[in-house]
C-alpha cells in the first residue's frame, strides 16, 4: 500500500472539508453542519497522519493529545460569552507559538539535506515561519492581556515608535540575510534566536501601541497572523493542507481586518501604527456648549417602551461590561409580547471582536433574525419610536456625519437621532474610545438613563 | 352661492361638467347645485340621479342663468347662451382664449368672470385639476379603440389551428398624455408599439410602457421641449430627419395614431400624404390633432375618410365619445378647483388672484381681460436640471480606480516572473496552490454573514492549528530535545484544536431563530 499516497488523499478530503466549514458560516442554518465538517476535516488529518507518518513515541503523542484536548474542552466550556475575544486572542498565540516551535524543530533536525536554491528557499521559508509566528504569540499575548483588563486599555506611545519599528523591521531583515548564509555553512542558530526576540518585541510593542477600540482589527488582524503561521510552516515542511489552511485563516482575517477598519473609515496601516484614542477619556471642546442632557428614570423609559410601535436597541461594548444581554431580552420578549416591534440594530465594530454583539445576543437567546447590521436599518431609523443605546457611543455619535473635522467624520454610524425618541444607557458622561464627545447625548430627543446598563434595565424590566 | 350646470348645447357633445357623485361633495363645500333636466342624459347620468345627490333640477337654460352665480361648462357657451350670461357671474370651462379672441372679448364685454380650465398652469400643485391631461388621456385610449374598430385585424398576434396571426404594429407620435394613454392601451391588446416624441425625456417613460423608443439619425443635440412641459416648434433639419423616418415607419406599421400638438401653433404636418400612400391597405390613421388641423394632410376633421386603402379618423370628440369617463373625470376637475377657491368650506367663491393655479385660469375678471397670465414660476419638467455636484469628485477617483489595478497587476506580475525565474518547480508547485487557496478563502469569506464573525474567528483558529501536522511529523524524530519539543507543540495545538470547534459548536447551538 503506498502511504504517502494515503495521506496526501486524506489531506485534499480534510482541505475541501475545511474549504466547506468556512463556506456553512453563510449563515446560521448551515453554520453548524459547517462546524462539523471542520470538525471530520482535523479529524481526517491527525488520523491519517498518525498512521501514515508517525513511527515512534506514541505514548508521548497521545498523553499531549489527551492533555491538550481536556484542557481545550474545559476552556470553551467554562468561557463566558463576554470573554471570548480574550479567549480567542489566547487561543491565536498557541498557533503562533506552535509555528515558532515547528520552525525552530525543523531548523535543528538534519535529516533531509537540501542544496543551491532549494536551501536558501527552505532557509527563508523557515525564517518567515518562526518570524511571524513569534509576532502572532507576542501580539496576542498582549492583546490577550488588554481584553481581560490585565494590561491598561490606553495605547502605550513611545517616543520615536515609528523609527522603533523600522528599527525592529530592519534588524530582522538583517538577521535573516546572516541567518540563510551561516545556515548554508550549517550554523544560523544565533540570528535565529536573535531574529525571534526581536520579532516577540515588535509584536508586543505593535498591540501595546493599539487603542481599546481598535482592539476588533487587531483580533482579526492577528487571526489573519496564524494562518501566514501555519502557510509559511507549510511552505517549509512542503506540506499542501498546511498551506491551504494557512492561506484560508489568513485571507479569512485579513477580510476581517478590512471590514473592521471600513466600518471605523480608517486606513489599515493608520491601526497598525497604533495610537488611535488619545484624548485622555476627557470631553472634547465644543461639548459645554451644546446645552444640557435630560434625564429620565427607568420607569418613564418603560412607559416611552411599552407605547412605542418600533424600538431599535443598539448594543455597544457596554452591555457586555454590564453583563446586561439577558435583561435586554427579557424585556425584548415583554416588549414583543404587547406587540412591539423590536429589533437590534449592530455596528460592525461594536465590541471588542467581529461579531460580538450578535454572540452575545444569541447567548441570552435573542432570536437572529430581529438582529440586523448597521446597513439593513439605518434607513429605518425615521420610523423608529424609540431607540434604546446601550453602553455605546462612539457608533451613534452624529458628529461622524457632521463635523468634518471630528476625529470620527466619515466614520459610519447608526443614525439613531433620526428616530423619535433616543434612550441612552450610561455610566456617566465620559467619552467613548475615540475620546471625543458626543453630541447625540444634548439632542432634544435624545433622553440619558445614567447608572450600570444591568442596574437601570432590570428595573425598566420591573415596571414593564 | 348656487352652482349651476346647463345642458351642453354644441351638437354631439354628450359630456356634462357636474356627475352626481361631484355635486354632492360641492354641496359639502357649501354650494347649492342646480342641475339642467337632461343635462347629464348622454353621459349616463339621468334626473333621477341627480335629485338623489341632492340637486335643484331645471327645465330651461335661461333658468340656470338666472338663477345661479357660477356656471359649470364643458364647452364655452356659444349662441344665445352668451345673452344670458349676466355681470359678476362666475363661468368655468374650456374656452381657448388665443384660438376664440371674439368670444374672450364678449366674456369680458360682459363683466364676466371667467376661468378657462383649458388655461389651468400645468404646476404640480394644479395637476388635480387639469382637465386637458384627464381629457387627453381618455383621448388617447379612445384613439386606440377607434383603431382597433376599423382595423381588420386583431391587435394580439396568435398561433391558431388556422395559422399564424402577426400582432398589429402600432406607431404613436408624440408621447404626452394623449400618446402614453394610446400607447399602454394598445400595449394591452397586445400590439408591438413604436412611439417617437421630440422631447428627449419622455424616452424613460415610454420605455417603461414597455414600448419601444424610435430615437432619430440626427445629429445635433436639439432638445424638444417648450415651456410647461410641451413641445416647441423644432428646426428644419430636425424636421427632415423625423420626417424620413415616419416615411420609412409608415410602410412597416399597421396603425399611427398622433398626438403632436404644440401651444398656441396649428397642428405640425407630419404624416404627408405619400407617407399614407405607402402603408399597406386596411392600415388606420388616428389624427388626433384633427381639431387644430391635423397631424395627417388626408385628414378630415371631424369624420373617418377612407383614402388609398388607409382608413383616415378625424374625430375630434374623443373625450365625448367615452362621456361617462370624461364627465366624471371633469367634474372632478372642476371640483378641485372649486375646493381650492372655497377656503372658508362656506360656499363662498374667493378669486385670489395669488393664487398660481387660480391666475392661470382666470381669463378675465371685472370687465377686464387677464389672459394670457404671466408665465408659471415653475415648469412642470425643468428643461435643464442643475448638473448633480456628484460628478465633480468622479474624475479622481475613476482616475484612481483605472491606474491603481494596473499598476498592481504589472507588480505582481513582475515579482511572479522574477521567483519563477529562481525558484526549484517544487517550490512553484506549493506556491500555485498557496495563491489558489487565498483565491477560495477570499470568495468563501466575503460569504459569511457578519453576524457569524466571531465563530468565523474561533473556527479558522481551530483549524489554523493544522500546524500539529508539522509537530506529528517531527515528533518520531530521533533526536530527544526535538521530540520534546514536538510533543509540547502537540499539546498546545490540541489545546486549541478542541477549544477552538468547542467554541465554536457552543457559540453556534445558541444562534436561534
Amino acid at each position: 500500500m503506498n502511504s504517502a499516497g494515503l495521506v496526501t488523499a486524506s489531506y485534499i478530503a480534510a482541505t475541501v472539508l475545511f474549504i466547506l466549514a468556512l463556506g456553512g458560516l453563510s449563515n446560521q442554518e448551515t453554520a453548524r453542519r459547517g462546524n462539523w465538517y471542520g470538525i471530520i476535516g482535523m479529524a481526517i488529518a491527525l488520523v491519517a497522519t498518525i498512521l501514515g507518518v508517525v513511527t515512534q513515541h506514541y505514548t508521548l503523542l497521545f498523553i499531549a493529545l489527551l492533555i491538550g484536548g481536556s484542557v481545550g474542552l474545559v476552556l470553551a466550556r467554562r468561557v463566558q460569552m463576554t470573554q471570548m475575544p480574550e479567549l480567542v486572542a489566547i487561543l491565536h498565540s498557541l498557533v503562533g507559538l506552535a509555528a515558532v516551535l515547528v520552525g525552530f524543530a525543523n531548523f535543528m533536525d538534519h535529516s533531509t539535506v537540501l542544496h543551491g536554491a532549494e536551501a536558501t528557499i527552505h532557509d527563508i521559508e523557515t525564517y518567515l515561519g518562526v518570524l511571524i509566528g513569534a509576532v502572532t504569540f507576542s501580539g496576542s499575548v498582549i492583546a490577550f492581556g488588554k481584553l481581560s483588563g490585565r494590561i491598561g486599555g490606553k495605547p502605550l506611545m513611545l517616543p520615536a515608535r515609528h523609527w522603533l519599528n523600522l528599527g525592529l523591521l530592519l534588524g530582522s531583515i538583517w538577521f535573516g540575510v546572516a541567518f540563510v548564509e551561516q545556515s548554508a555553512a550549517g550554523g544560523g542558530t544565533w540570528p535565529l534566536l536573535l531574529m525571534t526576540l526581536v520579532a516577540l518585541a515588535f509584536g508586543v510593542h505593535m498591540v501595546m501601541a493599539i487603542g481599546g477600540a481598535d482592539m476588533p482589527v487587531v483580533v482579526s488582524m492577528l487571526n489573519s497572523y496564524s494562518g501566514w503561521a501555519a502557510s509559511a510552516t507549510g511552505f517549509m515542511l512542503s506540506n499542501d493542507l498546511l498551506i491551504v489552511t494557512g492561506a484560508l485563516v489568513g485571507s479569512s482575517g485579513a477580510i476581517l481586518s478590512y471590514i473592521m477598519c471600513r466600518a471605523m473609515n480608517r486606513k489599515f496601516l493608520a491601526v497598525i501604527a497604533g495610537g488611535f484614542g488619545t484624548g485622555g477619556g476627557t470631553t472634547a471642546s465644543g461639548g459645554e456648549e451644546e446645552g444640557e442632557v435630560q434625564p429620565i428614570q427607568p420607569e418613564e423609559t418603560a412607559e416611552l417602551l411599552a407605547n412605542a410601535k418600533e424600538v431599535m436597541i443598539v448594543p455597544g461594548y457596554g452591555m457586555a461590561v454590564a453583563q446586561a444581554q439577558h435583561t435586554v431580552y427579557e424585556i425584548t420578549k415583554a416588549l414583543r409580547e404587547k406587540g412591539v416591534n423590536v429589533r437590534f440594530g449592530i455596528h460592525p465594530v461594536a465590541g471588542r471582536m467581529p461579531g460580538h454583539m450578535n454572540v452575545l445576543l444569541a447567548e441570552a437567546r435573542v432570536p437572529y433574525d430581529i438582529v440586523f447590521e448597521m446597513d439593513e436599518v439605518n434607513e429605518d431609523f425615521p420610523d423608529v419610536d424609540v431607540s434604546v443605546v446601550i453602553g455605546a457611543n462612539d457608533i451613534v455619535n452624529p458628529d461622524a456625519q457632521e463635523k468634518p473635522d471630528s476625529p470620527i467624520a466619515g466614520m459610519p454610524v447608526l443614525e439613531v437621532w433620526k428616530g423619535g425618541t433616543t434612550i441612552v444607557l450610561k455610566r456617566s458622561m465620559a467619552t467613548g474610545y475615540a475620546g471625543v464627545g458626543n453630541p447625540l447625548f444634548f439632542k432634544e430627543n435624545t433622553r440619558m438613563l445614567f447608572g450600570d446598563a444591568k442596574d437601570s434595565l432590570d428595573a425598566v424590566l420591573k415596571t414593564l | 352661492m348656487k352652482i349651476g350646470v346647463p345642458r351642453e348645447s354644441h351638437p354631439g357633445e354628450r359630456r356634462v361638467a357636474t356627475t352626481p357623485e361631484v355635486a354632492s361633495q360641492l354641496m359639502k363645500l357649501g354650494y347649492g347645485v342646480v342641475v339642467q333636466s337632461g343635462a347629464g342624459a348622454e353621459a349616463s347620468f339621468s334626473d333621477a340621479a341627480y335629485q338623489a345627490a341632492g340637486c335643484e333640477t331645471v327645465t330651461s337654460t335661461r333658468d340656470i342663468y338666472d338663477q345661479c352665480d357660477i356656471v359649470l361648462k364643458v364647452r364655452a357657451p356659444e349662441g344665445e347662451e352668451l345673452g344670458m350670461l349676466r355681470s359678476g357671474q362666475t363661468l368655468i370651462s374650456f374656452v381657448w382664449p388665443a384660438q376664440n379672441p371674439d368670444l374672450l372679448e364678449t366674456l369680458t364685454g360682459r363683466g364676466v368672470t371667467a376661468l378657462a380650465m383649458d388655461s389651468v398652469p400645468r404646476i404640480s400643485r394644479a395637476q388635480k385639476m387639469d382637465a386637458l391631461s384627464s381629457m387627453a388621456n381618455i383621448a388617447g385610449y379612445r384613439a386606440v379603440v377607434e383603431a382597433a374598430q376599423h382595423f381588420g385585424r386583431f391587435f394580439t398576434g396568435q398561433i391558431t389551428a388556422a395559422g399564424k396571426i402577426p400582432p398589429a404594429k402600432v406607431l404613436v407620435i408624440g408621447a404626452g398624455v394623449a400618446g402614453l394613454a394610446a400607447i399602454g392601451a394598445a400595449k394591452s391588446m397586445g400590439a408591438i408599439v413604436r412611439a417617437f416624441d421630440t422631447r428627449p425625456e419622455v424616452k424613460e417613460q415610454v420605455e417603461s410602457m414597455d414600448a419601444e423608443f424610435l430615437m432619430l439619425d440626427f445629429e445635433e443635440d436639439e432638445d424638444g421641449s417648450g415651456e410647461g412641459g410641451y413641445a416647441k416648434v423644432m428646426s428644419k433639419a430636425f424636421i427632415e430627419a423625423e420626417m424620413a423616418l415616419f416615411a420609412e415607419q409608415a410602410k412597416d406599421v399597421d396603425i399611427i395614431i398622433t398626438t403632436a400638438l404644440i401651444p398656441g401653433k396649428p397642428a405640425p404636418r407630419l404624416i404627408t400624404a405619400e407617407m399614407v400612400e405607402s402603408m399597406k391597405d386596411g392600415s388606420v390613421v388616428v389624427d388626433l390633432a384633427a381639431e387644430q388641423g391635423g397631424n395627417c394632410e388626408l385628414t378630415e376633421p371631424g369624420r373617418v375618410a377612407v383614402k388609398e386603402g388607409v382608413t383616415l379618423i378625424g374625430y375630434t370628440d374623443l373625450p365625448s365619445r367615452l362621456s361617462a369617463q370624461s364627465s366624471q373625470l371633469y367634474g372632478t376637475n372642476l371640483r378641485h378647483l372649486l375646493t381650492d377657491m372655497t377656503p372658508e368650506k362656506d360656499g363662498k367663491l374667493v378669486v385670489d388672484m395669488e393664487d398660481e393655479a387660480v391666475r392661470g385660469a382666470t381669463i378675465c375678471i371685472g370687465g377686464k381681460t387677464t389672459w394670457p397670465p404671466p408665465a408659471p414660476k415653475l415648469s412642470a419638467a425643468p428643461k435643464a436640471p442643475a448638473p448633480a455636484p456628484a460628478p465633480v469628485a468622479k474624475p479622481e477617483e475613476e482616475k484612481k480606480s483605472a491606474g491603481g489595478p494596473l499598476i498592481a497587476m504589472a507588480l505582481g506580475g513582475l515579482a511572479l516572473f522574477g521567483m519563477g525565474a529562481v525558484a526549484p518547480p517544487s517550490f512553484m508547485a506549493h506556491f500555485t496552490v498557496f495563491v489558489l487557496a487565498c483565491f477560495v478563502g477570499y470568495m468563501v469569506i466575503w460569504n459569511v454573514t457578519p453576524a457569524l464573525h466571531t465563530p468565523l474567528m474561533s473556527v479558522t483558529n481551530a483549524i489554523s492549528s493544522i500546524i500539529v501536522i508539522g509537530a506529528l511529523l517531527q515528533i518520531s524524530s530521533g533526536s530527544g530535545l526535538i521530540m520534546w519539543i514536538a510533543g509540547f507543540t502537540v499539546l498546545i495545538t490540541s489545546i486549541n484544536i478542541a477549544g477552538g470547534f468547542a467554541v465554536t459548536r457552543r457559540m453556534l447551538e445558541m444562534f436561534r431563530k
